[in-house]
């Protein structure tokens, strides 16, 4: 038996001891008239050692945070080379994405790509196509910046009806991270773009490729080319050692691994923006090359997974919002379901196509709750409801869901996904 | 061209057969295509061996492998059927797709040839040409996919935006609240040991 191990069975005997010595603690809560064993007893961590520092030169989290990690939905799709996971945001705080449970989606596994192996390819209507090594790119004048990466199928099981119970499966693809790395202008710049490029094409190393076309505007604007990420290197499952950054636009288009840019007169018309990432619409025609991702909030806590145990009085209301047109200004919470708001805080700082932090904090009394939460951007747009949305693009569009979320909370704490009226 | 500040002097220029061996993107008008040609009999060969344990014989897809093969006239459905003959605008796509990126497991392992084969399988697979059609670089943009005009760019800002950019409503916003939709009714969320959603939250005060 580990150390660890030891103490926790030596915690879990001393909480027995309290319950029948007083009978006094309720769910393990403690009343205030018995004295608490955690308190009056020297416990062993008041008294033996901890571990060293040279045990853990690259630490996990606790174990008992064992629950805050990816996890996968099987039945989503054929194979899980080409699939999807999902960020534990429900039990996440802040607005930095821990890139060990950020989530993943690849269409060809997650490869191994090696520094000294990578090379990246700028070709096309270009002055002169180039090749540079990853040590090249680090010799580009640096930025960093912080933006979410919101898969474009975020919430798509959930456009037909309430499917998946908690926020991890309905809002988590996604993550928010501080990426450092260089701007894809001024690599395209070393190769001087000729007059008749009109679209970038990026694609990956892997047997995918994930070929996009990026219209030269948003490419020359704040696309970044990236290899920190939440001050490390990009995990490999995150494109190490280069992805790129699409501030604002649909996850898809951050491609991993990157090798090739090449600049054309017109867009590929690729798979993933042929057959994938375009939105059938009720006409049977489909919208191609969405690639903003609209406002959008959840409330993280409480939600299926975070159910509220402590009862009555005061309760945090906690989630995330995120707009890829700029900032977000405002959150409205309704506990009603939509019939009445209230604006809530906006905690930390607000920046541009990130995620944002937002609490709001009640006095609970005990009482079925029907929770929902509603953004605003910076240039006035308000998240919709789901059957606003629905009305204009039926059941069938798959990407693009940024409809309001609500949660029932029920009498005894429990929360679960639903559709209201 | 457009010189946005000075050049750094990184990298080196990419030599021909690099270029060659990366850019591999077929444009919908043809550019990019290769020399070769293949028809449908040597593709549904092609097809047996390589493609068909997923996709099916007929390119009807097996299990939950993607249909590559069917579903015209589906996309107002409610369960539309969106295959490279119901949706696909453009038969580049395709070409260049399984020349780079299939088969799964074993990408780049077909040849011109024989993705010229593939593509003309799939064009009679999907009832758009005859059994002795022949697909080359020469007729490839000939062939229009049913669905070429079926896609429009994003009109989000215009159908969508105005409505939604308007203040919102903060008391009496509607009537009685009734629940329509759960998604406990359809239980097909993973779950922990307990039958609660996987990853919830622990109770604190009931683990060690």
């Amino acid at each position: 038996m580990s150390e660890t191990e030891k103490k926790g069975t030596s915690r879990r005997a001393i909480l027995g001891a309290g319950l029948a010595a007083g009978g006094a603690i309720a769910a393990g809560r403690v009343s205030a008239a018995v004295p608490d064993p955690l308190i009056t007893q020297v416990q062993p961590w008041a008294s033996e050692f901890g571990d060293p520092v040279d045990a853990t030169p690259y630490g996990m989290p606790i174990r008992f945070e064992s629950h805050v990690v990816r996890r996968n939905v099987p039945w989503l799709t054929e194979s899980p080379i080409s699939s999807i996971n999902f960020t534990p945001i429900h039990a996440l705080e802040g607005t930095i994405t821990p890139q060990g449970c950020a989530f993943e989606r690849h269409h060809s596994g997650a490869i191994e790509l090696s520094k000294s192996d990578y090379r990246l390819m700028v070709n096309g209507l270009v002055d002169t196509p180039l090749v540079f090594t990853y040590e090249d790119l680090t010799r580009f004048p640096r930025h960093v910046q912080t933006f979410f990466c919101e898969c474009a199928a975020n919430g798509g099981m959930e456009w037909g009806g309430a499917q998946l119970q908690g926020a991890q499966f309905t809002h988590g693809m996604i993550h928010n991270m501080e990426y450092t790395g260089v701007l894809l202008r001024d690599i395209l710049n070393e190769a001087g773009i000729k007059p008749e490029g009109k679209w970038v094409y990026v694609e990956g190393a892997d047997a995918s490729s994930n070929g996009r076309s990026i219209p030269l505007e948003k490419a020359m604007d704040d696309v970044m080319v990236a290899f920190f990420a939440n001050g490390e290197a990009l995990r490999k499952e995150h494109g190490y050692p280069v992805r790129l950054v699409v501030p604002g636009w649909e996850g898809n288009m951050w491609v991993k691994w990157l090798r090739r840019i090449a600049v054309y007169d017109r867009a590929v018309e690729s798979r993933e923006e042929t057959s994938k990432y375009t939105d059938l619409m009720p006409d049977g025609r489909a919208r191609k090359w969405t690639w903003v991702m609209d406002a959008k909030s959840v409330i993280t806590s409480p939600s299926p997974q975070a159910p509220i145990r402590h009862g009555k009085g005061p309760l945090v209301i906690t989630g995330l919002a995120w707009s890829g047109h700029g900032k977000i200004a405002r959150v409205d919470v309704s506990l009603d379901g939509g019939r009445t708001w209230t604006e809530a805080q906006l905690s930390g700082d607000i920046k541009p196509k990130a995620l944002t932090r937002f609490h709001l904090n009640i006095d609970w009394d005990g009482r079925e709750m029907l929770l929902q939460s509603r953004a605003m951007d910076e240039t006035g747009y308000v998240q919709p409801t789901k059957d606003q949305l629905r009305e204009i693009r039926g059941l069938n569009s798959v990407y693009h869901n940024n409809g309001i979320q609500t949660w029932w909370v029920r009498e005894d704490g429990e929360v679960e996904n639903v559709e209201v009226s | 061209s457009p010189v946005w500040a000075d050049k750094l002097g990184l990298g080196r220029p990419a030599v021909p057969e690099e270029i060659e061996a990366w850019d591999v993107v077929v444009l919908p008008d043809g550019r990019g295509l290769p020399e070769g040609s293949g028809d449908v009999s040597t593709g549904e060969e092609v097809f047996a061996e390589k493609c068909a344990m997923c996709h099916g014989d007929f390119a009807e897809g097996i299990d939950n492998w993607p249909v590559l093969a069917g579903g015209q006239g589906t996309l107002t459905d409610r369960r539309p059927v969106k295959t490279i003959g119901s949706y696909w605008p453009y038969l580049s796509t395709v070409w260049d797709y399984i020349h780079r990126s299939m088969p799964f497991g074993a990408a780049q392992t077909v040849t011109p040839d024989e993705t010229y084969a593939i593509t003309a399988f799939l064009l009679y697979s999907n009832g758009l040409v005859d059994e002795d059609f022949v697909l080359s670089k020469e007729n490839f943009t000939e062939i229009h996919l049913p669905n070429e005009n079926g896609f429009y760019p994003d009109d989000r800002a215009e159908v969508e935006y105005p409505k939604f950019r308007v203040e919102p409503c903060m008391t009496d916003c509607k009537g009685e609240v009734k629940i329509t939709k759960r998604a406990a009714d359809l239980k097909v969320t993973p779950t922990d040991p307990d039958g609660r959603p996987a990853g919830t939250i622990p109770d604190w005060f009931e683990v060690a």
